[in-house]
């Protein structure tokens, strides 16, 4: 076994177990931090694969950014998670039928799955030559040329979600003060202050 | 990415450079004071692109690399997606108006779901499919609970998104598992893979991918989140998700299996046929029940749904032919009978209750007489335009010698022409109560007469869609 | 013996191993007086003597604290989370210090010289906020959780300008590898081919973004020591504390070779014909370290809505429209290609 296996089974096991420990931790946070440790691993992966950009990606943007969203909002919530556990009792037996029926029914045909032919051709086709061209910039080329389309979509859903969320809960509330900072730089002393000389033991 | 491509997609370009100056502008000038303007003029958008897309007649293109397919199949499905929105914005105004929800977002949220529609309808690859479907979607999500103070419509959004994402996974499931034994995403690709029996995998993936767009067309046993919905959302909503998405995420259906799987027809129409007699019968046996005209229209939908599916199951150019047909009419329908609910009210204050119809035609004769036309429509009865819809859609299934999915059709339809006929029953012969308001003029109330006019005089020719949706059958099924 | 260390697997591991002391060991040694200098600069900017009794003019102040903190007992609060409670500054300073791997500090000294270094660095950078974020919340008080709230709301926000910033740095050099980048700033007229002048705006953006990603003063809110006491560290002592404190520090270092990195050349020769190399990397850390110590000692603090509007409605806008910017001049090689210049490919 080189290094290279050695960090792929690192890797994998680290996200299995800790995907697993995500679903089955009794804290909240905790759930988010083994959450953490399977999108690192699997990062981690990602550069095994040669896909070092994809990896750095998905730490910056969910690890970085997401996640630390999600552990605010976990911290902040107040939530009885006893409560909802108990719920979760008493639906586990049916959800557990309905896990094991659809897993036997996928398992049926379990000889049976293989893919089409020429399919393999197919999934080649997209993909830029990487001998040719750095990973990094086949997916660029991928994403802004062949898939521009979906791209400029993703934004306009991304613009949709973010005009569904102000919709949704931006209140104009008209008693609240506002910092002006032009204002406030652009206040005059002469204007705003009077200078008056006072003499000792007089007042004013 | 070359202009022609950018051509292709003028449409759908140009509505989302319109959405995008809208947001802008009302942002930057009055806000909410601009929001009658804009609906007014999101709606005069919609029909401008209606008739430029109406009056391209080019075969079929394809624009960037098959994501987006543009022939007279999508371009039907999208000329009535642009008309039911642009009727929908135009109606809804007066009611809006006097509830005090015209807000300058929503003529541009409706906007944004438009378009996910039109890349919906014209998709050619699963991932912009899975684009337009979310563009939609979520945009419907905003939607339902627009009136954000009133529990039953952020009741409606939260059920609506829950249970809506989770279909998106589903048929994100189906298509990574179709993508992964097909090795495209492309509907070319995946009919020219599938043309010689499908391998299990994409089986199963097409069957995941089944689930997830029946959702979306609420047919049962997806239909769960539909009277709930359409219940708690502002009846403006309401009428929008019972016209356009359905009409988008109907033809989506059926592109997806002709386009991508047509090549193994027999495979999913079983599926389908159950799926559509499932919804006609438990749409018309569940709405006997229900005392909310909203609630009602939500399963009067379902059940019209599964007749739609009928022409979708038999597999045919004659069954997509027969489903548009359905789709137009029942889209029309559902216009006239919305803006009758919206008109419906007691003391300025909306009423959705049936048994507030009572003795309805002593308040105004005219507009009972037109919700009688669109209740018999509804029900299918002969001579009413709605009549032709569903014998167009049993004749499609005989056809296709699935003569048992016709019988059913009839029996379901039967069954259903019950909850309409009451509705008219109650507005005639029902006793006295303390009656509705009067209301007069507005979109509103022009629309239900319109509409009521129309299921009659639709009769003639039914306006020549029959012919058009033919065209466009023809162009998807090939 | 050069085999032994480049084809087996014991030797690689132990070449690599060496290579990391070899950058650790005088990176530690090295933060011991930056932290002198840093409180001699504060102490002279207020006219004050600053550390001056251990050692020949108090040097050896860093090393009597560090004795100090290692001594000291550590005090885990009632209720805390104890795991995510040692775990917290363990992260920080291990997060510090693994970003040093992909520095180069002359041509091709690098640990690893990896493709998207640059990327590497910023996604390290991104994950210190969980430092922080955790100590704050498994303290189980208030004062730590809001320091911690406040310092996670701060970081993401100016994460998302030094982004931007590294995005026009790449488009003008093609590369996301450091090596690259210094070699595209590689040019006839020394300090005047670098990339602070063509990015000029955006050195400056970026100066104080770091500020605020690394939590320093003006914009040491979640320390905040008049409001929250300290913040996310009130409940930590000891050697936990000492890893925090050697945490932020190593990421203000960082932030100075970034700079330089990026803008300043790293180790190349600000005079055209005197030779490059790893003095003139050092120097130009050292010159900005100072700026951070002057910048601690000459600003008041900032209100915590100040913070967040400067960095999402000034900083942002502004960064935003400068990669466009770029983008355009890069691609239409306008002032004599000084936005484009690609050292590879192109």
């Amino acid at each position: 076994m080189t290094v290279a296996d050695y960090a792929f089974y690192l890797f994998a096991i680290l996200l299995v177990a800790s995907g697993l420990f995500t679903v089955v931790a009794r804290n909240p946070v905790h759930s988010v931090l083994w959450l953490i440790l399977t999108f690192l691993s699997a990062s981690g992966l990602f550069v095994l694969l040669g896909a070092e950009f994809v990896a750095m990606l998905l730490i910056i943007v969910y690890v970085g950014a997401v996640m630390v969203l999600f552990l605010f909002v976990v911290m902040m919530l107040d939530v009885d998670f006893a409560q909802l556990r108990g719920g979760m009792a008493k639906f586990m037996p049916f959800a557990l039928l309905i896990g094991i029926v659809v897993l036997m029914q996928l398992s049926i045909a379990f000889g049976d799955w293989t893919a089409a032919d020429g399919s393999q051709a197919l999934r080649a086709a997209v993909t830029p030559d990487l001998t040719e061209v750095h990973n990094t910039a086949a997916l660029g080329q991928l994403m802004y040329d062949d898939f521009l389309l979906l791209f400029q979509l993703a934004g306009l859903i991304l613009l949709t979600a973010m005009i569904g969320a102000i919709v949704l809960t931006l209140r104009h509330n008209p008693n609240v003060k506002r910092q002006n900072v032009m204002a406030q730089m652009h206040r005059d002393p002469a204007k705003a202050m009077e200078l008056k000389d006072v003499k000792s033991g007089q007042g004013l | 990415m070359t202009s022609v491509d950018f051509s292709i997609v003028l449409p759908e370009f140009l509505l989302a450079v319109y959405a995008l100056a809208a947001l802008l502008f009302a942002v930057y000038t009055g806000k909410d004071k601009t929001a009658g303007l804009i609906s007014w003029l999101t709606a005069a958008v919609f029909v401008v692109l209606a008739i430029l897309i109406g009056s391209r007649s080019t075969g079929a293109q394809s624009a960037f690399n098959g994501m987006f397919v543009d022939d007279a199949f999508a371009r039907f499905a999208k000329v009535g997606i642009l008309l039911a929105g642009a009727a929908v914005l135009a109606m809804s105004q007066d009611y809006l108006k006097k509830h005090d929800m015209l807000k300058f977002e929503l003529p541009i949220i409706v906007a944004l779901s438009t378009i996910g529609m039109m890349v919906m309808v014209s998709a050619g690859d699963l991932m912009a499919l899975y684009m337009g479907l979310e563009l939609m979607s979520l945009a419907l999500y905003v939607l339902a609970s627009f009136r954000r103070d009133s529990t039953r419509s952020s009741e409606a959004g939260l059920k609506y998104f829950v249970l809506g994402s989770l279909s998106s996974g589903l048929l994100l499931y189906g298509a990574s598992l179709t993508y992964g034994f097909a090795g495209t995403t492309n509907f070319a690709g995946i009919l020219s893979v599938v043309k010689d029996g499908a391998p299990l995998g994409v089986l199963f993936g097409l069957v995941f991918m089944i689930t997830g767009m029946a959702f979306k067309v609420s047919a049962v046993p997806f239909h769960m989140w539909t009277p709930d919905v359409y219940e708690g959302a502002p009846t403006p909503v309401t009428a929008f998700f019972a016209t356009a998405p359905k009409l988008a995420a109907m033809a989506l259906f059926a592109r997806v299996l002709h386009d991508a799987f047509g090549g193994i027809s027999s495979d999913w129409s079983q599926v389908v046929a159950l799926i559509a007699v499932a919804s006609m019968f438990l749409g018309a046996i569940a709405g006997i029940g229900q005392k909310d005209i909203k609630r009602l229209m939500a399963y009067s939908s379902i059940s019209h749904m599964g007749f739609a599916l009928i022409g979708v199951a038999s597999g045919t150019v004659g069954g997509v032919q027969a489903a548009l047909i359905y789709m137009a009419i029942y889209i029309v329908m559902n216009i006239g009978t919305f803006a009758f609910i919206m008109t419906m009210e007691r003391d300025g204050q909306p009423v959705t209750e049936i048994k507030a119809l009572n003795s309805y035609w002593k308040v105004s004769p005219t507009k009972s007489l037109a919700v009688l036309f669109l209740m018999f429509s509804m029900a299918g009865v002969p001579p009413m335009v709605g009549f032709f819809g569903k014998l167009a859609v049993l004749q499609a299934a005989v056809e296709a010698n699935m003569t048992w999915l016709a019988t059913a059709g009839v029996v379901a339809s039967v069954i259903g022409a019950f909850y309409y006929l009451r509705v008219v029953y109650y507005m005639f012969f029902g006793s006295d109560v303390e009656p509705l308001d009067d209301t007069k003029g507005g979109v509103a109330n022009i629309a239900v007469l319109v509409v009521g006019l129309i299921m009659l005089v639709g009769i003639i020719n039914l306006f020549g869609v029959d012919t058009l949706a033919l065209t466009a059958a023809e162009a998807l099924v090939r | 013996m050069v085999e032994f260390f480049t084809t087996t697997n014991l030797g690689i591991a132990l070449l690599i191993l060496g290579q990391c002391l070899l950058v650790l060991l005088p990176l530690l040694a090295a933060l011991a007086f930056l932290m002198y200098g840093d409180r001699k600069v504060w102490a002279a900017v207020q006219m004050r003597k600053g550390p001056n009794v251990v050692g020949v003019f108090g040097l050896l102040q860093s090393f009597a604290d560090l004795l100090k903190y290692v001594v000291k007992e550590v005090v885990v609060p009632a209720g805390a989370d104890k795991f995510v409670f040692y775990l917290a500054p363990m992260i920080t300073f291990v997060m510090a210090v693994i970003a040093w791997a992909a520095i180069p500090w002359n041509d091709g000294w690098v640990i690893s010289d990896l493709n998207v270094a640059i990327l590497y660095i910023f996604a390290i950078s991104s994950l210190e906020v969980y430092g922080v974020i955790m100590g704050g919340w498994a303290s189980n008080s208030k004062y730590p959780f809001l320091g911690a709230l406040r310092s996670a709301a701060q970081m993401i926000s100016y994460e998302v300008s030094i982004g931007l910033i590294i995005i026009g740095v790449i488009i003008s050099s093609g590369s996301m590898n450091f090596g690259d980048i210094v070699a595209a700033q590689d040019g006839r007229f020394g300090i005047f081919s670098w990339y602070w002048i063509p990015h000029f705006p955006m050195v400056v953006l970026f100066f104080v973004s770091a500020l605020a990603e690394t939590n320093r003063p003006p914009f040491d809110l979640p320390e905040a020591e008049s409001e929250l006491v300290a913040g996310y560290q009130v409940e930590y002592s000891s050697t936990p504390f000492l890893l925090f404190m050697i945490g932020e520090l190593m990421a203000i270092v960082l932030m100075c070779a970034l700079i330089t990195l990026m803008f300043f050349g790293g180790w190349l020769s600000p005079i055209p014909g005197l030779p490059d190399g790893i003095f003139w990397m050092i120097l130009k850390m050292g010159f900005f370290f100072f700026i951070f110590a002057m910048v601690k000692a000459i600003t008041p603090r900032y209100r915590y809505d100040q913070l967040m509007r400067i960095g999402w409605k000034v900083f942002l806008p502004l960064s935003l429209a400068w990669v466009v910017l770029v983008a355009f001049f890069a691609q239409f090689g306008a002032f004599g290609g000084a936005y484009a210049r690609w050292a590879i490919g192109g």
